[in-house]
């Protein structure tokens, strides 16, 4: 596959993509078009592929498109009866109803103002129809997901591709860190951060760790990650 | 024939979802692109993304002028954009002039195509625009500064995608024959394909950073 890892431009069409052996088909992921036969690319990046069919193109985006299963961090916008608006950086707002909480219930409502930070899932997210939150997994449970509580913590943004190198295996910074400093963390698929450390010097300190790593390989973030260790302690 | 030095910046802009700072010769644009994002319930189309270009000249209100600018550069970016993936959303482009010393409308479509670019939306294929000028003498010249475009006899603007090269967009005044109209579109043509690897060399740059 000699043109995966190369950078196409819009308009630009693949041949010769490797197609799954038991079916004959091929994945064509985001920025890849099929139309007469013939893929096209319609957004600038690098050609991306995953064993044993799958391709996609990786673009520097800033404007965040939502995507259906993607974990998310929202503002509450609105409250409209029973769901609510929340705002995910998206082109519109996503729906999120109260009942898709952890226990609750008809009677027993979650206690959620506007203005509060929820992490969840999107249940359904088509370019059609208006986004859809959850805050639970399909057995129920909320497995992480719910209100972020007000008291502390810090939430910033930052770039969509930067996110996905945080969430990716081989990122090694919040281990790094977390071993000699506890903290929280909730990372959205939006480009939405949101930390807690013991203390706000502590939380300050993850936050600037977290924004300068974007280009840093595994080393450097060692290196890196030493440094404001022991900034932190005093020397 | 070749086209003047060029310099570009992308993502120059910190708020903008794209953008971009364009120079050629001695004309600089600025392009910034919002989207796709909200829009008014009146504006929204049910199929497509609506697109929305604003041009804004170095001082005062834009004039019929710039609203014929703003015009083309509207309908060239519809035909480039996928606007069928993001329905219900607006595109927004703003350019806005920083210099003008000549072909300052081809400066414009370039910057909003390399803004595009930045912001990833998606396109059917990348535009590129070139401006050329008869003299007195009837010598063809290239991207032309003020004084070259004031005492010509004929102007061209070309606008041709990455694809296979066809022309998408062209304006055209003065005097001119057939002829010389054949030989213009053949050097713009040319001319038009320094500019897509001038593109391709900007992205590389962008992407290269991880």
């Amino acid at each position: 596959m000699e043109h995966v890892g190369k950078i196409f431009m819009p308009g630009d069409v693949l041949s010769n993509l490797q197609a799954s052996q038991k079916s004959g088909k091929v994945v064509l992921g985001p920025g890849l078009k099929c139309d007469n036969d013939s893929v096209f690319v319609n957004k600038p990046g690098v050609l991306k592929h995953k064993e044993p069919n799958f391709y996609w193109i990786d673009s520097h985006q800033k404007k965040y498109v939502p995507t259906r299963g993607e974990h998310v961090l929202g503002v509450v916008t609105n409250r409209m009866g029973d769901v609510y608006r929340v705002d995910i950086r998206g082109s519109e707002p996503a729906s999120l109803s109260f009942l898709s909480f952890e226990g609750a219930t008809k009677r027993n409502r979650p206690d959620i103002k506007i203005g509060d930070l929820v992490y969840g899932k999107l249940l359904c997210a088509n370019k059609d129809i208006e986004p859809e939150m959850v805050c639970i997994d399909s057995t129920g449970r909320s497995n992480g997901m719910g209100v972020i509580s007000c008291n502390g913590g810090f939430m910033f943004t930052c770039s969509l591709n930067h996110i996905r190198k945080i969430l990716s295996p081989q990122f090694n910074l919040l281990k790094t860190l977390g071993n000699s400093l506890p903290f929280e963390v909730a990372v959205g698929m939006n480009g939405r951060i949101w930390v807690k450390g013991r203390s706000i010097k502590e939380t300050i300190a993850i936050v600037n760790g977290l924004n300068s790593v974007e280009y840093m390989d595994t080393n450097e973030i060692k290196v890196m990650c030493r440094k404001l260790l022991d900034t932190l302690a005093g020397f | 024939m070749t086209l003047q030095a060029m310099k570009a910046e992308l993502g120059f802009l910190s708020r903008p979802d794209g953008s971009s700072v364009l120079t050629q010769g001695d004309t600089s644009v600025i392009a910034a692109i919002y989207g796709p994002g909200d829009i008014k319930l009146s504006r929204e189309k049910i199929e497509k993304a609506t697109i929305d270009v604003v041009y804004k000249p170095k001082s005062g209100l834009p004039g019929c002028d710039e609203k014929v600018d703003e015009r083309m550069i509207r309908n060239i970016c519809e035909t480039s954009i996928v606007g069928s993936l993001h329905p219900r959303t607006a595109i927004n482009i703003i350019t806005q002039e920083v210099q003008d010393s000549g072909s300052l409308l081809s400066c414009c479509i370039n910057a909003s195509s390399i803004a595009l670019l930045d912001a990833a939306i998606p396109q059917k294929f990348t535009v590129a625009a070139v401006t050329c000028v008869f003299d007195k003498d009837d010598e063809l010249i290239l991207n032309p500064n003020l004084r070259q475009e004031k005492e010509c006899k004929a102007a061209f603007t070309f606008v041709f995608e990455s694809t296979s090269y066809e022309t998408v967009a062209t304006t055209s005044f003065g005097s001119y024959g057939k002829e010389q109209l054949k030989t213009a579109l053949a050097a713009c043509k040319e001319a038009s394909k320094t500019l897509f690897t001038f593109y391709k060399d900007l992205l590389t740059k962008k992407l290269s950073k991880d």
